[in-house]
């Protein structure tokens, strides 16, 4: 199972180390340091090493590395998702995940790591049962810690990690009871340079925020489930209710939780809410170019587009650029040569635009490579695969609590090929 | 506030406060010092010298104080084995704790302190916490099994915990049933024979159970120990594949894969006509689909699996084509991977849109990436039909762009496509011919000049293309030079007027100014054909070349099904069968079939069967080969069987007047090939033991077989000599081995051309390669084999000296070296003695050598000479070394240390063979 755990930062330094077995020196390190090395981009770097005696197995996430070491054949997958439980963990207890969030709860992350694997195997990785042992840092618990010297670990036995419900806690109460539930759905797509969809399809999300006291059992119901064909659930969800009634039945975890995650497939039409005209050209001879791109509302369903925007990555060998946009404002970075025009709303009667001049470092020929629009956008209270809740009804508990539920879209890999 | 208060350092030393802080009568002040502590143990600084102050932290009611001590503990008792004793007391009185909680933390932390005098006291609060009351105890305890037999596996099974972790399968807490598979399976790997998980209808029903409602880690642990389960017949097989399906909505990628992994297995049980069958194949789709749109890391493990499963079953993925199309931000090593598998799933149905995805990649901006594209655009050429020319012209439009690594990519290609489709493509030559100039990779050299020779009736010019390439001959790579010499023949002999000359130059130029043996080798035959039978050179030269296979990367069928069992594992993600030598697991199950070879009666040892056939001819038990060895080195160049009479003819001729002209003397070129063959296995060879009678005639039915193994010029070569000593002819011999230590397989079939005449002994070498199967032998270097004959099979086993495994860029870096060294735990250091060796250290160093074992570095300390050294195994293992040799005393001191100690005794041997030889 997982031997041990390094974080390192982008410029390669070890931060923390930590070890479930025996411990491994930190110079095995150097072979994935190496590797680093050798890549363009730190998400370049390929998630699984071979050493001569050890697995490297990584992730790159929060512009950290999170490295473990493994000796024996372990599935890399569930070394995988344990890392990014890791990080999440950190998210979830300091509010971000950074090296000086880290360094700041070096004890505290060094106590949770020791929670969440156990000779590495996986202990407690679910938020709602590491919280109740140990607590997350606010700023009134330090003070009152301070002055009465109690501590931040738990000593009562975890009913939570015994029960066939390991992730909802026991005794939770709240005077307001309410459930909320957002439907994201991000489109990923590839659209070609005459605006014809290579592929698309829609990744949904239903993120819950769940306060509700005692043990309520809820049941949300889809005006359209036939939509999902291609889903997966927290593990609270029961399966068989799916198959058999395609509703979601469950006892939720308290707070904050991903509920279902759900694939809208490509065969599927999926509508492009936007189209882009674009034409970026470079001149035979000389050293000049020319970019005009345009943005217009496709497959809107009636609602507004919004924080839309354009980045594209402009060839090497450019020197300068010199646009103009009709609306909203754009950025330049003449180090990374990345274009980035934020356009904000759509406005269907005027079409935001952008145009102008490329100029390429003398001598230098025309650039091989067609650079790739990528596209940023947002629909409020729009699911775009025209998902619905139809309605949430509450057993096994008797107040009346607060329900809400909200749509949204954005672009996931938006891409346009020029 | 923040922890980073705890790396705040004073001048009067840090380890000096800490020590005075711990020490404090004040709880908090303690507590604080404690926390400090362990700040500096996670970024890795020594503080191990406050052993004793923190181990007296330890008797507190303060929970969190007391989890902190333990954390320490877990991370020093290592180094202060005699001071952990003192923790002993505490730990057995909190496994009494009325708190399950602290009487698991206790057991927990009891079994990660790895120093063996405590391991002993830990022995009896496990059994008790094995059969606590609180499932939680239970579940703790499982793990801590699995961590006592890693420090000490014999008292383990001496106590009976794996028959207690056997009975907690059945326990009436998932949990507990989760913990419990998970110990033993890691139990396991390290005995690969063992009966630990034995699996019957009971306990996989107990384990399917435990699978809804066991956390998601559980859920993985208990579906990779379902997949080594057999269902009796189909009926169960569906049973279970219906109630493992679920898990494929599972938000743990992990937990999808796993249950990817049983069903994969399980469906070849089902009949192919079921209803039940074509259902599962869909449900299939879906999960595999969502996996690619997680983070990239898991993209990359999952694409790997999908690669497998693809191969085996290509319907379940075929209209799922688009989600592998490849986003220009996805990871360097996503990208290769979906091309890859598009590849894979390229059919007539898709072809269209495929090829305009690989052409838009052409034009990406990572040229690894574009390479690959180009490469792809050629495979489905070949493997879709009806696409070729599509593919052809896409192709040739790219060369058009001129991007230099496009157009030398796209030339490698077509070449690879006029084999598969010959005289169908060759208007595109003209266009290839223009971008000559630009080519500077040899491989794309190659191709072209390939492209040249092989239409050099229809190209005008060709002549003066070759011609061209030969100005620079001696500074092209080999790859080039080859096929450069290859074209001219082929162009003389297509238009033998106007190329005589430069014929004459190429070969020339190959075997008189080159010292390539390669080359020379290859001018000489080529000159040797064309000087005494030009019509046979032809049939040779411009014989017809079988078509290229239609996916050339395909993997071969019996590992595809191995590895298939072994989905979402490493073995997956590299694509090669889990060896026998991955560190740390000593021994890894086999998940197939049982090979068939290795019965009873050939397993007997070499020296058994000399002695049973007494009669057979002494092979000559010499360090330089025998001429027979040789004139099978030359059989190996793969030359045509129309060449074996000349090589018989010139064989033994005086070596040699370099020949001149195409006139020359066949015997003299000849006679010069056999010192060159002879140069490779001179004084500072490798040690090639005599041969040995493996296989007596009486056991064979007349047939007997003596060999040796040898290592020549980086080739693993095993030398047969078989005799016939039965009364009729034998034909149709074919060998093969059964899986053993080091993958050693045959690379190529036993060339036994002519049949075996009775009294008639034929000398054969078989070159080895080391990518078999793998599987743990007693002795390590022990090899089964199997010969068939028109008669029978027969089977009988060998030992071959390690040496031959032993690679040529086994010389490792001084400070590795000196890293490597310190990093081996002692425990795998073995010492030997090697008597009656009447060698310097120089001369024992330089005979080492050729056996590819370095020294490194020499050493005299007070008359004796300490020599380090290191060998590489061709499966990776280093092995290092130090040699104590004493001027006048016959006797030497060796010690080994590998991380695979097993291999020592071997290494040992092989030091003995080399250095008495």
């Amino acid at each position: 199972m997982i031997n041990s755990l390094f974080l390192i930062n982008p410029s390669g330094e070890i931060f923390l180390e930590k070890h479930w077995k025996s411990v491994v020196s930190r110079s095995v390190c150097d072979y994935f340091l190496e590797a680093k090395e050798k890549a363009l981009e730190p998400e370049d770097v390929p998630p699984v090493i071979h050493t001569p005696h050890h697995y490297l197995i990584s992730i790159y996430r929060d512009k950290l590395f999170f490295l473990s070491v493994i000796q024996t054949e372990v599935p890399p997958l569930f070394v995988i998702e344990f890392l990014h439980r890791v990080a999440e963990m950190i998210q979830d207890y300091f509010g971000e995940c950074s090296e000086t969030v880290v360094k700041d709860h070096m004890v505290m992350v060094y106590e949770l790591l020791e929670e969440m694997l156990d000779n590495g195997f996986p202990l407690a990785t679910e938020s709602n049962v590491l919280k109740e042992m140990i607590r997350p840092p606010t700023i009134l618990r330090s003070v009152v810690n301070t002055l009465t010297g109690t501590s931040n670990v738990g000593d009562t036995l975890l009913t939570g990690q015994l029960s066939t419900i390991p992730w909802r806690r026991a005794g939770v109460r709240y005077t307001n009871n309410e459930a909320y539930f957002d439907v994201v759905e991000e489109i990923d797509a590839i659209l070609d340079q005459s605006g014809t969809t290579v592929f698309a399809e829609i990744q949904g999300v239903v993120e819950a925020c769940v306060k509700l006291s005692g043990m309520p059992d809820l049941t949300l119901s889809f005006m359209n489930p036939r939509l999902l064909d291609d889903v997966s659930f927290h593990p609270c969800v029961r399966y068989k209710l799916w198959e058999s009634e395609r509703v979601l039945s469950f006892i939720p975890p308290d707070g904050n939780f991903t509920l279902m995650t759900y694939h809208v497939n490509a065969q599927n039409l999926v509508a492009i809410p936007v189209y882009v005209k674009q034409s970026i050209s470079f001149f035979e001879c000389g050293s000049d170019g020319r970019l005009d791109v345009t943005v217009g509302p496709k497959q809107t369903m009636g609602k507004t587009v919004e924080g839309v925007m354009v980045t594209v990555h402009l060839p090497k060998t450019i020197l300068s650029i010199n646009l103009t946009a009709t609306q909203g404002s754009y950025t330049y970075d003449n180090g990374t040569k990345l274009l980035v025009w934020d356009i904000g709303k759509l406005n269907p009667q005027k079409l935001p635009n952008l145009r102008g001049s490329l100029s390429l470092q003398a001598g230098a020929p025309k650039p091989e490579e067609n650079p790739s629009l990528n596209i940023d956008l947002k629909i409020q209270q729009l699911a775009i695969s025209g998902l619905k809740v139809n309605r949430l009804d509450m057993f096994g508990e008797k107040y009346k609590p607060f329900k809400g539920v909200k749509y949204i879209t954005k672009a996931g890999k938006f891409q346009v090929r020029t | 506030m923040t922890d980073s208060k705890y790396f705040t350092t004073t001048k009067k030393g840090e380890i000096f406060e800490l020590k005075a802080e711990l020490n404090s009568d004040k709880k908090e002040k303690k507590k604080e010092a404690v926390k400090k502590v362990i700040a500096s143990m996670t970024v890795g600084k020594d503080v191990s010298a406050l052993f004793p102050d923190v181990v007296n932290c330890m008797q507190t009611d303060n929970l969190e104080l007391k989890k902190l001590v333990y954390l320490y503990l877990m991370n020093y008792a290592k180094s202060q084995p005699d001071m952990a004793i003192m923790a002993v007391n505490t730990f057995v009185k909190d496994c009494e704790d009325p708190n399950p909680l602290i009487r698991a933390l206790a057991v927990r932390t009891m079994g990660c302190i790895r120093v063996d005098k405590i391991t002993e006291y830990l022995c009896e609060p496990l059994r008790k916490c094995l059969k606590d009351e609180d499932p939680y105890v239970r579940k703790t305890a499982a793990v801590c099994v699995a961590k006592l037999h890693d420090i000490n596996a014999q008292l383990v099974e001496d106590q009976g915990f794996l028959d207690t972790l056997k009975d907690l399968i059945s326990d009436s807490n998932p949990m507990v049933v989760a913990n419990a598979v998970a110990a033993l399976s890691e139990i396991a790997e390290s005995h690969p024979n063992s009966n630990l998980l034995d699996l019957n209808p009971q306990s996989i029903n107990k384990l399917l159970t435990a699978l809804n409602e066991c956390t998601e880690w559980g859920q993985i642990f208990i579906l990779d120990c379902l997949a080594n389960y057999t269902p009796r017949d189909d009926r169960e097989s569906q049973s279970i594949c219906e109630r493992v399906t679920p898990r494929l909505s599972h938000a743990n990628s992990a937990v999808v894969l796993s249950a990817v992994k049983v069903l994969m297995k399980f469906m070849e049980m089902l009949p192919k006509d079921l209803d039940y069958y074509g259902t599962l194949l869909k449900k299939l789709a879906p999960p595999l689909v969502t996996l690619l749109s997680a983070e990239p890391e898991l993209q990359y493990v999952a694409l790997r699996n999908i690669n497998l499963i693809v191969q085996k079953r290509p319907e379940i993925l075929k209209h799922e084509m688009k989600v592998f199309f490849v986003k220009y931000n996805d990871p360097i090593y996503v990208k290769l991977e979906k091309l890859d598998i598009m590849i894979r799933l390229a059919s007539q149905a898709n072809i269209a849109q495929v090829l305009a995805e690989l052409k838009e990649y052409a034009t990406e901006v990572d040229v690894d990436f574009v390479r690959k594209a180009v490469r792809a655009i050629g495979r489905c050429a070949i493997k879709v039909e009806q696409s070729a020319e599509r593919c052809v012209s896409t192709l040739l439009d790219l060369i058009q762009t001129k991007v230099n690594y496009v157009v030398q990519e796209a030339i490698v290609v077509i070449k690879d496509i006029f084999r598969k489709y010959p005289n169908k493509y060759e208007s595109v030559i003209a266009t290839l011919c223009e971008n000559l100039d630009s080519l500077d990779e040899p491989e794309a050299r190659a191709a072209m000049i390939w492209i040249v020779g092989e239409y050099a009736e229809r190209i005008d010019n060709a002549d003066e293309l070759l011609e061209s390439f030969l100005e620079g001959f001696h500074d092209e790579s080999t790859q080039v030079q080859l096929q450069l010499l290859t074209a001219i023949v082929k162009l003389f002999l297509k238009k033998p007027t106007e190329t005589q000359e430069l014929v004459q130059q190429v070969l020339s130029l190959a075997t008189q100014d080159s010292d390539n043996p390669d080359l020379r080798d290859r001018g000489y035959i080529y000159w040797r054909l064309l000087s005494t039978d030009p019509v046979a050179a032809k049939e040779v030269v411009l014989a017809e070349k079988p078509l290229i296979s239609e996916e050339t990367d395909l993997i071969e069928p019996t590992l595809l099904e191995e590895l298939i069992c072994h989905i979402g594992t490493l073995a997956s993600v590299y694509h090669k069968p889990p060896s026998a030598f991955v560190e740390g697991s000593r021994g890894v199950m086999h998940k197939r079939l049982p090979a068939r070879t290795g019965s009873g009666e050939g397993t007997e040892c070499p020296d058994v069967g000399n002695a049973a056939g007494g009669s057979a001819p002494e092979a000559a038990p010499s360090i330089i080969p025998s001429q027979g060895d040789l004139l099978g080195d030359l059989l190996n160049l793969d030359l045509p069987a129309v060449l074996l009479p000349l090589m018989g003819a010139g064989f033994g001729a005086a070596p040699a007047v370099m020949p001149a002209s195409l006139n020359a003397p066949v015997g003299g070129g000849l006679g010069d090939l056999f010192d060159l063959g002879g140069g490779v296995g001179m004084p500072m060879g490798a040690y090639i033991p005599p041969k040995t009678v493996w296989l007596p005639a009486m056991k064979a039915k007349g047939l007997e077989i003596s060999g040796t193994f040898a290592r020549r010029a980086g080739v693993i070569q095993m030398e047969l000599v078989l005799t016939n000593k039965a009364m009729s002819v034998m034909t149709d011999f074919a060998i093969q081995f059964n899986r053993n230590s080091f993958g050693l397989a045959p690379a190529g079939p036993l060339q036994v051309l002519t049949p075996l005449g009775p009294n008639q002994t034929i000398e054969v070498s078989l070159p080895l390669s080391t990518v078999g199967p793998v599987m743990k032998m007693d002795p390590l270097n022990n090899l089964q084999v199997a010969v068939k004959n028109n008669i029978d099979v027969f089977y009988f086993s060998c030992q071959y000296p390690i040496s031959m495994l032993f690679v040529e860029d086994g010389k490792m870096e001084r400070q590795v070296f000196l890293a490597t060294w310190k990093d081996i735990p002692n425990d795998n250091e073995s010492q030997f003695q090697i008597q009656d060796c009447h060698l310097n250290s120089e001369a024992a160093s330089n005979k080492l050598q050729g056996s590819n074992i370095f020294t490194i570095a020499k050493r005299t300390v007070e008359g004796q000479d300490m020599l380090y050294m290191s060998i590489k195994l061709s499966n990776g293992i280093w092995v290092l070394a130090e040699l104590k040799v004493q001027a006048g005393n016959p006797n030497y001191t060796i010690s080994l240390k590998c991380r695979a100690p097993e291999v020592s005794q071997c290494v040992f041997q092989c030091y003995e063979a080399v250095l008495k030889n």
